[in-house]
């Protein structure tokens, strides 16, 4: 049977302890911390870093589909952005669901029937969860992506058996114009959903041909961590999973049933029958079978470990600014201006996938790509090399206090690629005053700002702490 | 390559310079018609002697109309001219080899540049529309790579580094405050520059030069005609300009301590010139200290000190008014003020002062009094490892 073929996940460097809420509010102090996107990242850009941290298989995607709550963009395709950071061939289709909750449950459902016909499909979950000041949706909420490859046969897990009951009610909502969600009365919302949850995980059992005492695991997403604990005590599986994701990272909305599908794939074994439910607008249940692949094909980075580390520190101040709820002065210096459309395009393989070109004559690397080769001359003498996970050296580096930035100061360093090249970028996720010459740096895609409605992505890097030797 | 040079063919006869600084009372054409006026009369010539113009200015206006609308210049020749921060000397350059050439008998270089009017901090230059791809640095961040690239190189601590920058910027300061024409006229003591604010990794305030309004302007001629403007030209001996193939920021061999180009065109002004050992036969040089570690860096690629050594020179007064060879004796860009257009031909109305006896007392060079005749004046443009050099010597005798 089909499945996933590979799992991946990415959570934002940085986490708000729930305590500097009160203490900058006042109120109750909450405990645990929650994830919070850098200030150049978005839904797309947490999309991108989680597909990139896919362990590698054997054949890529035929299609792309991206679900989120938050979409950067509306009209244009935020799939389409994602597709060319992560440099796909052109014939893979790129599509965009949302931006609802459910988005997430119909991108697994589009995904896990597009693996039945025979294809290869990626499905990127991702949010950014906001909220007013002082409320719950900020406290509780958090920011990540996850990503599936789901189709062919030899898969970590298969899909065991599906179930869908939809359900209209006023649950939670948002203007299409607005940023905050509004939620009616979370005793309503439980008393709607709950009976669901049963009737829905019954309908994929029945269709698995399994019964309720063969779930192992179970990963919820809802639109409340209240109702989401709710819901899990319905569903048998491993209650310190869930609690630990909603502890440290908070409830990632449209990412959050990716995400915790992905820290049980990180621990459970093979034969273990997992239930994805997701309360959003009715009940999707997916039910998961783990194989013997998963014991051999996990992420180099755990995600369970990952949801378990601290992350950065983040100060509620920052965090606020980050998220454009305090507008805070800045340095005397011109607004940044939109990318143009024209060169943008011109440039994709660079721009997006990161693409260097190397001298066929004499072998160098150079960033950006270039015609003549600034070593021996050659002209159009090319070959084009992407270089995105290909991790560098700090040569040289500069904090610059007085560019424009809503996260000032900005660094940026001068950085020596391994296997030749270099490449002069922004530093991100770092402690301008660490930064050291011989520091070992990744690249990440970021949006490094927005003028005009253009969200002007690039890549930045960012310091690994186990960086690893230098490959030459 | 071959520069064959124009030593001796050409000299200037005549100079001027407005005050730079915030000039909120002074437009563009005010600083052009204000240079061009004390110009004229410095060479005591007449507008309508004047065969041709080279205006540099690299964002206060665009054509020769910029020059020619103001001063009611009637169907002159005005070539307008852009190299970065080397634009003023660029139009210098230009005018030096059309009356070298003979196709005109007196030519002037004028730069102008007015940056005070767009209200933001530091220099801004808007780029063409684009990818978006760039690291959007300012130039303090930019020069700033200079510093732990230096320290790394060299051995030499934070600290240590911070002392030797803070040095330079105290010269300057001093240097700049005996200038009356100077943006910054006050002595800073070497705390205080220490501890001004943070602008880019190591610099402060204190370590990147002003900037500025003004315009600063010469009039060239043929060797053969300059005495009948004055008594004491100054030979051209060298110009040389280079642009960088923009490799640094490409290729890891480059290790942020050095400007090749600047080396490029220091090293053709002295074949040029004729000079085999700068530091003992330049009485001063005006250098492109538009931060404080890039001073230190030109020390050595101009050949003023051994790679490595400068920061010890520097600390030891070398290059002190009178030191082994004063640099920037009128200030530089750091207290005299940075308007693009206008600071090459700036820097050699310091040359024209000096090399003349007309420096006043407190500012003049040590070693015009132990014989030297000769003065550098270098810009650089762009940023390091990606720039645009260049390098003049004149002198106050022609050459035996």
């Amino acid at each position: 049977m089909t499945g996933i073929a590979a799992y991946g996940a990415y959570l934002p460097h940085w986490r708000l302890p729930r305590d500097e809420i009160a203490s900058f509010l006042g109120g109750r102090a909450g405990s645990g911390t929650r994830s919070v996107a850098g200030y150049d990242e978005d839904t797309t850009s947490l999309g991108v870093e989680a597909a990139r941290r896919l362990p590698a298989t054997d054949a890529g995607p035929d299609v792309v589909y991206f679900a989120t709550a938050h979409p950067a963009y509306a009209e244009k395709s935020n799939a389409t952005v994602l597709h060319a950071a992560l440099g796909l061939d052109a014939g893979v289709g790129s599509f965009d669901l949302g931006p609802t909750a459910r988005s997430a449950a119909g991108a697994i459902d589009a995904g896990v029937d597009a693996a039945i016909a025979g294809r290869r499909a990626l499905v990127v979950l991702a949010d950014v969860r906001g909220g007013r000041p002082g409320g719950a949706d900020e406290r509780d909420g958090g920011d990540a992506a996850a990503a599936f490859l789901l189709g062919g046969d030899d898969g970590v897990a298969a899909v065991a058996g599906r179930a869908s009951l939809s359900s209209e009610f006023l649950d939670a909502w948002r203007d299409a114009r607005d940023t905050q969600v509004s939620h009616w009365e979370e005793r309503f919302t439980e008393a709607a959903y709950l009976p669901l949850v049963e009737q829905a995980v019954a309908g994929a059992l029945d269709d698995a041909g399994c019964v309720s005492a063969d779930v192992r695991y179970a990963a919820v997403a809802g639109p409340s961590a209240r109702v989401i604990r709710k819901a899990g005590a319905l569903v048998p599986g491993d209650p310190e999973i869930a609690e630990r994701l909603l502890t440290s990272v908070g409830n990632t909305g449209a990412a959050h049933g990716g995400l915790a599908l992905a820290s049980i794939l990180d621990v459970a074994e093979p034969g273990d029958l997992i239930a994805s439910v997701s309360l959003a607008d009715g009940i999707d249940v997916t039910l998961w079978r783990a194989t013997e692949r998963l014991r051999h094909d996990r992420p180099a980075d755990a995600i369970s470990d990952w949801v378990a580390r601290d992350g950065a520190p983040l100060s509620y101040a920052s965090f606020l600014t980050w998220r454009g709820l305090l507008d805070r002065e800045g340095p005397r210096r011109p607004d940044p201006e939109r990318p143009a459309a024209p060169p943008s395009r011109r440039s994709v393989d660079w721009k997006f996938a990161l693409v260097a070109t190397r001298c066929q004559r004499c072998g160098t690397r150079q960033l950006p790509p270039q015609r003549v080769c600034s070593h021996c001359g050659a002209v159009d003498a090319i070959e084009r090399e992407r270089v995105a996970d290909v991790r560098g050296t700090i040569r040289t580096f500069a904090v610059d206090r007085l560019a424009y930035s809503i996260a000032p100061p900005v660094v940026a360093a001068v950085i020596d690629l391994d296997g030749g090249g270099r490449m002069q970028c922004e530093l991100t996720d770092v402690d301008p005053q660490a930064v050291r010459i011989g520091d070992r740096v990744e690249l990440t895609f970021r949006r490094t700002h927005t003028a005009g409605g253009v969200h002007n992505y690039f890549w930045k890097a960012r310091p690994v702490g186990d960086g690893g030797e230098e490959q030459r | 390559m071959s520069s064959h040079g124009i030593c001796d063919r050409v000299a200037i006869v005549g100079m001027g310079c407005t005050r730079f600084g915030e000039h909120w009372d002074r437009g563009v054409d005010d600083l052009l018609v204000d240079a061009f006026g004390e110009t004229l009369e410095s060479a005591g010539a007449d507008r309508d002697q004047i065969d041709a113009y080279w205006l540099g200015t690299m964002g206060s206006g665009s054509s020769g109309l910029t020059l020619s609308r103001p001063l009611k210049l009637d169907c002159k020749p005005v070539s307008r001219l852009e190299n970065y921060c080397a634009t003023g000397s660029e139009a210098f350059r230009n005018a030096c080899y059309a009356v070298a050439s003979g196709a005109y008998d007196i030519g002037m270089a004028i730069g102008v540049e007015k940056l005070k009017d767009s209200g933001f901090s530091g220099l801004v230059i808007p780029p063409p529309p684009n990818d978006g791809t760039n690291v959007d640095l300012t130039a303090p961040a930019v020069f700033s790579f200079l510093a732990p690239a230096y320290c790394e190189r060299y051995g030499v601590s934070e600290d240590q580094l911070k002392e030797v920058l803070t040095r330079i910027a105290w010269k300057n300061h001093s240097n700049g405050a005996r200038n009356p024409r100077a943006q910054f006229r006050r002595v800073v003591d070497t705390e205080t520059i220490a501890c001004s604010p943070l602008v880019a990794g190591q610099l402060g305030i204190y370590d990147c030069s002003g900037v500025a309004d003004g315009a600063a302007a010469a009039i060239i001629v043929r060797a053969d005609d300059a005495h009948r403007f004055t008594d004491r030209p100054l030979y051209v001996k060298a110009l040389s300009f280079v642009a960088g193939p923009g490799a640094g920021p490409l290729e890891p061999d480059y290790d942020y301590t050095s400007f090749r180009e600047v080396v490029a065109s220091a090293q053709d002004a002295y074949a040029q010139a004729g000079i085999d050992d700068p530091a003992r036969e330049l009485a001063m040089a005006e250098v492109h200290d538009c931060f404080t570690p890039t001073e230190l860096v030109l020390m050595e690629d101009l050949g003023f000190a051994e790679r490595g050594a400068a920061w010890k020179d520097v600390l030891a007064g070398r290059f002190d008014l009178d030191g082994d060879i004063a640099v920037n004796p009128d200030g530089g860009l750091k207290s005299f003020g940075h308007p693009i257009g206008a600071s090459g031909l700036r820097m050699l109305f310091e040359c024209w002062l000096q090399l003349r006896g007309e420096a006043p007392a407190d500012r003049r060079v040590a070693a015009l009094d132990r014989g030297r005749k000769l003065a550098l004046t270098h810009n650089l443009g762009g940023a390091p490892g990606d720039c645009v050099s260049f390098v003049s010597i004149v002198g106050a005798e022609p050459s035996a």
